[in-house]
């Protein structure tokens, strides 16, 4: 068993890209030993801002001849059979075939040998493929290259078994190939020369003499670690932030984390505009204090071993984050001299969509979608409403929200709260954008609920009304994001809210159906009993709606349930071959039995069933007692079983008999029918 | 040749440069005589990035952007600064080692400093040109945008040329240790008359400021646009592809000042710059037939 060890070194990666590109490459490099009959134990891809390695284990010396049998036409089948089986198999005529008695005829076969043979042969293809099928988000050529990589590619490990490999990448044009090689580069600053490697125990080792840790989950480990143990030291806690440690993972092959200091004069400025400025423009790590509140010492992890111990790295890091926490703080003093109410003709000047007009013309609408969603908000005050929804926009033009967009919304309650508005207001503004998806919190407060509900409305009906509804893959607005939005704040907060009251578009009612039966399927609810609710057609309260598909899902998980279902579906089928034969019958059974016509003890059992079923289910119903509507139908259960037991339903010779039966059984279909489209329900 | 000592001024600091590129056998070209947003703007960059013709240049180019005046009082924005900018055109196999060699040329020691390379990926809408690279941060501060150029004009490049810039001022604070852009020694210290930015440059801050943002003639710009436009047309009628770039770069620099004045809506403003594109587009298809055709002059 030996091992193969590839690296495939450039110029510095994008972080972001450097995870896939290492599952790309075992995953095409694995398809590619697979397809020449390779098979291996294991196999571990790493990646570096400089480079991506991929270890092979437990490949085979050699392959073994194999062959391959191909069963063919009968002898004596038409030519163009015989000649399709030749040219499929490769061979050139007849006499390299066999003819074989399978015990159903004579058929022919062809035995087709592959030849085996050193792994290291079949190796050098199955990496040039792969290299050149890794498909980078984006790529660029270099020099006179033609080829394109992520950025210009510098050299190539190939070994099996120790040994090189013959090969080599042409990026084309005047430019010398990138030949198979066993020498390597360590740490761009902390690393001089090649480095020769033998194997990959050897590779990690001499990797890390030269300054690079190869694994990124190592790296993260030593981050997080160090990021600790400096914070622990300073009573301080390290906030969590995953993305940015994968990225900060991306971005050094030799992590050192430092300990720095935010100048006391901006510790007054909001959490959130430090925290942006700190991760977006420097990658730096905040701390917390015990209290939860931020501290004045952040992280920055350096790629570098300084000769001063990190001094110079530090206060420099302090002086960017210095001058660019005085932009912010410049920005947040200034934002707090204008009111947000002053800031709305500017809201004119900024076009929300060109179909859809201005941000000013969006806030209106807003406005009054807010007020009027807020009669079904309970404990809603319409005057802070109308507020809210008036100025949740009007952060937009704040000099801090137009150097970080994404604290849109959280600043626009910092400035209400600056300017004394009610603190329910102040919410309703900095929560309006949320929830910004599945996980995102939710909005529970009365007017924050009432506003967020008509920022997402008002974002649907108004890209419905230029016909830009989501398609495929494609959803440009976000438009399934405000859909669910808006479904979660009316589920999780029981708001009695009629959807359809807020737009006239019949089909933006159908959207919601379609994205609330994700959401629900995500939480374990059958589509189908969806389905079955939703077929009854009108119902835009999703609350309701989902307390019957509740009870309905539950009934149809006891026996009573499975069986009446299964009766309902009997009953059903009957009624539908019998409607198929005849055209008029569905007209002529719409109506309630004859009771005179009703003979046998089984049918007029199902019908006092059924009149009990209809005086009792239709309360129930009115009362939105959904459970106690299911158990008035689960008492149709026995009474039809008995009736299938019993009742021949097309009597040949009593075509009046036949006729009231069937329109027994519709009725059973009619009133189940009341409560869901059990037709809907997979079995 | 004796290491220069590290730079101790402003134009310490571009002679620095100056010498460390021609070293590494660029040539040493003057600013274009044009107002441009941008060193890329140069013909040196934009035109020669085109075609099979290798081309290695260095320059310094002062760069106006209307927009980012401040009158002098935001001690980190101006509306006319300076871009050193290196081309390599191949670009060499090294060109990171080589451009790792000028900031130790400045007097930046990365046995002390911390350099990461940061994903960015450079577009220039109005001159139909993209690149990939990153920006180089020193201790987190981004010094240099470094970018591969993949097509210009709307046209893939045949060679991919290494651009370098360096953002001079910004540069400069940080090598001076200076919070200010207007406290940067101009000349040296030790002068007869030693000069700071603020005695060269503020006054032009303020009084340009105040043009683009108040005072700048729109009917007299809108014309101008209009006339560059049609006169770059007619030169590329002409097949006289240099005379038609300058015309475009007096568009775009026009477009910037009414940008600048507030006279242009966000739909409109899309709309100036696929039109300046147009003419950058028409520009550089036009050189490049200059530059296949001398190519293949020789080779016959």
């Amino acid at each position: 068993m030996a091992e193969l060890l590839l690296e495939v070194r450039s110029e510095e990666i994008p972080a972001r890209m450097q995870t896939r590109a290492a599952d790309d490459l075992k995953r095409l490099v694995a398809d590619g030993l697979k397809a020449a009959g390779l098979a291996f134990t294991d196999a571990r891809a790493f990646a570096t801002p400089r480079r991506l390695s991929l270890v092979v284990d437990g490949l085979p010396a050699a392959r073994p001849d194999v062959s391959e049998e191909r069963r063919g036409p009968r002898v004596g089948a038409p030519d163009n059979a015989i000649q399709g089986f030749l040219k499929g198999a490769g061979l050139s005529s007849l006499d390299q075939a066999e003819k074989r008695d399978t015990g159903k005829g004579e058929f022919w076969f062809a035995v087709l040998k592959k030849k085996g043979g050193p792994t290291a042969d079949a190796l050098p293809g199955v990496i040039d493929a792969a290299l050149k099928a890794l498909p980078w988000p984006k790529s660029m050529k270099w020099g006179s290259s033609t080829m394109q990589w992520v950025r210009p590619l510098q050299g190539i490990v190939a070994l099996f078994d120790g040994k090189v490999l013959p090969g080599q990448i042409e990026p084309g044009g005047q430019m010398a190939p990138v030949t198979f090689g066993d020498t390597t580069r360590g740490h761009r600053f902390l690393s001089k020369g090649e480095i020769k490697v033998t194997g990959f125990a050897d590779y990690v080792a001499k990797l890390e003499a030269a300054h690079v840790v190869l694994d990124p989950a190592q790296r993260k480990k030593i981050i997080l670690d160090g990021a600790h143990k400096l914070t622990g030291e300073v009573q301080v806690t390290l906030k969590s932030d995953e993305g940015l440690l994968e990225e900060v993972a991306g971005l050094v092959e030799w992590p050192v984390p430092m300990l720095g200091t935010i100048d006391a004069a901006f510790m007054d400025v909001p959490a959130e505009v430090l925290t942006v400025s700190m991760r977006v423009h420097l990658r730096h790590f905040v701390t917390t204090k015990p209290d939860g509140a931020l501290a004045n010492r952040f992280v920055v992890v350096a790629n570098n071993v300084a000769r001063d111990g990190g001094k110079t790295i530090v206060e420099g890091n302090e002086r960017v984050l210095r001058a660019r926490l005085a932009d912010a703080k410049f920005f947040w003093d200034l934002d707090r001299k204008t009111r947000l109410e002053e800031r709305l003709p500017a809201l004119q000047g900024i076009v929300f969509h060109a179909r859809l007009g201005t941000q000013a013309e969006r806030v209106q609408r807003i406005a009054a979608l807010a007020t009027a969603v807020a009669d079904f908000v309970p404990g809603a005050d319409k005057a802070q409403v109308m507020m809210a929804a008036e100025l949740c926009k009007a952060d937009l033009v704040s000099g801090v929200v137009g150097e970080f967009p994404e604290l849109q919304g959280i600043m626009g309650r910092y400035y209400a709260l600056h300017e004394k508005l009610p603190a329910a207001v102040a919410d309703a503004i900095g929560d309006h954008y949320a929830p910004a998806g599945p996980n995102d919190r939710c909005p529970s407060a009365p007017v924050s609920m009432s506003v967020a509900l008509a920022d997402k409305l008002d974002a649907l009906t108004s890209f419905w009304s230029i016909g830009e509804k989501p398609t495929g893959s494609r959803d440009p607005y976000a438009l399934r994001r405000a859909a669910l939005g808006v479904i979660r704040i009316v589920v999780e907060n029981k708001l009695r809210l009629p959807l359809a009251r807020f737009f006239k578009e019949a089909d933006l009612l159908d959207f919601f159906a379609e994205r609330l039966k994700v959401q629900m399927r995500d939480k374990g609810v059958r589509h189908d009993v969806i389905d079955a609710v939703l077929a009854l057609g009108n119902e835009d309260d999703l609350v309701r709606l989902l307390a019957r598909v509740e009870a309905l899902q539950s009934f149809l998980g006891t026996d009573a349930g499975k069986n009446l279902l299964t009766g309902y579906g009997r009953a059903a089928n009957i009624v539908r071959a019998e409607e198929r034969k005849d055209k008029t019958l569905a007209a002529r059974i719409a109506s309630v039995p004859d009771v005179a016509l009703l003979e046998l003890a089984e049918e007029k059992a199902v019908a006092s069933a059924l009149a009990e079923v209809e005086r009792t289910v239709k309360p129930a119903l009115q009362q939105e007692n959904f459970s106690g509507a299911m158990q008035a139908l689960a008492e149709l259960r026995a009474p039809i079983d008995a009736f299938f037991d019993k009742v021949t339903v097309n009597v040949q010779d009593r075509p009046d008999l036949r006729l009231n039966r069937l329109k027994l059984l519709n009725q059973i279909r009619a009133t189940m029918d009341g409560v869901a489209d059990f037709s809907k329900i997979e079995g | 040749m004796s290491k220069p000592s590290k730079p101790q001024c402003f134009q310490d600091l571009i002679l620095t440069l100056q010498e460390y590129w021609a070293g590494q056998g660029c040539l040493v070209l003057q600013p274009y005589d044009m107002e441009m947003g941008a060193g890329t703007f140069h013909t040196a960059t934009t035109l020669r990035a085109l075609g099979p013709k290798p081309w290695y240049a260095a320059y310094v180019q002062p760069s106006r952007r209307p927009k980012d005046g401040r009158y002098g009082e935001n001690p980190m924005r101006l509306q006319h600064y300076y871009q050193f900018q290196a081309i390599l055109k191949p670009s060499p196999p090294d060109i990171l080692e080589r451009y790792l060699g000028s900031l130790e040329a400045i007097g930046i020691d990365t046995s002390v400093h911390d350099i990461r390379f940061v994903e960015d990926d450079w577009e220039s809408p109005t001159l139909g040109a993209w690149g990939l690279g990153w920006e180089v941060w020193c201790d987190g501060m981004e010094i240099t945008q470094f970018t591969y150029f993949q097509q210009v004009g709307g046209i893939e490049v045949d060679l991919v040329a290494g651009e370098i810039t360096y953002g001079l001022e910004r540069l400069a604070m940080y090598l001076f240790d200076k919070k200010s852009i207007f406290d940067l020694p101009f000349n040296s210290p030790d002068s007869e008359v030693p000069l700071l930015y603020r005695d060269v440059f503020l006054q032009n801050e303020r009084e340009q400021s105040a043009y683009n943002f108040e005072h700048a003639d729109t009917d007299m710009l809108f014309r101008h646009f209009a006339d560059a436009e049609k006169e770059c047309a007619r030169m590329i009628e002409r097949k006289l592809p240099l005379p038609a770039y300058e015309q475009c770069i007096k568009a775009s620099h026009t477009f910037n000042l009414l940008d600048a004045r507030g006279v242009i809506s966000v739909t409109e403003r899309q709309s100036y710059i696929l039109r300046v594109r147009d003419l950058a587009k028409a520009c550089c298809e036009a050189w490049l037939a200059t530059q296949v055709a001398q190519v293949e002059k020789v080779a016959a």
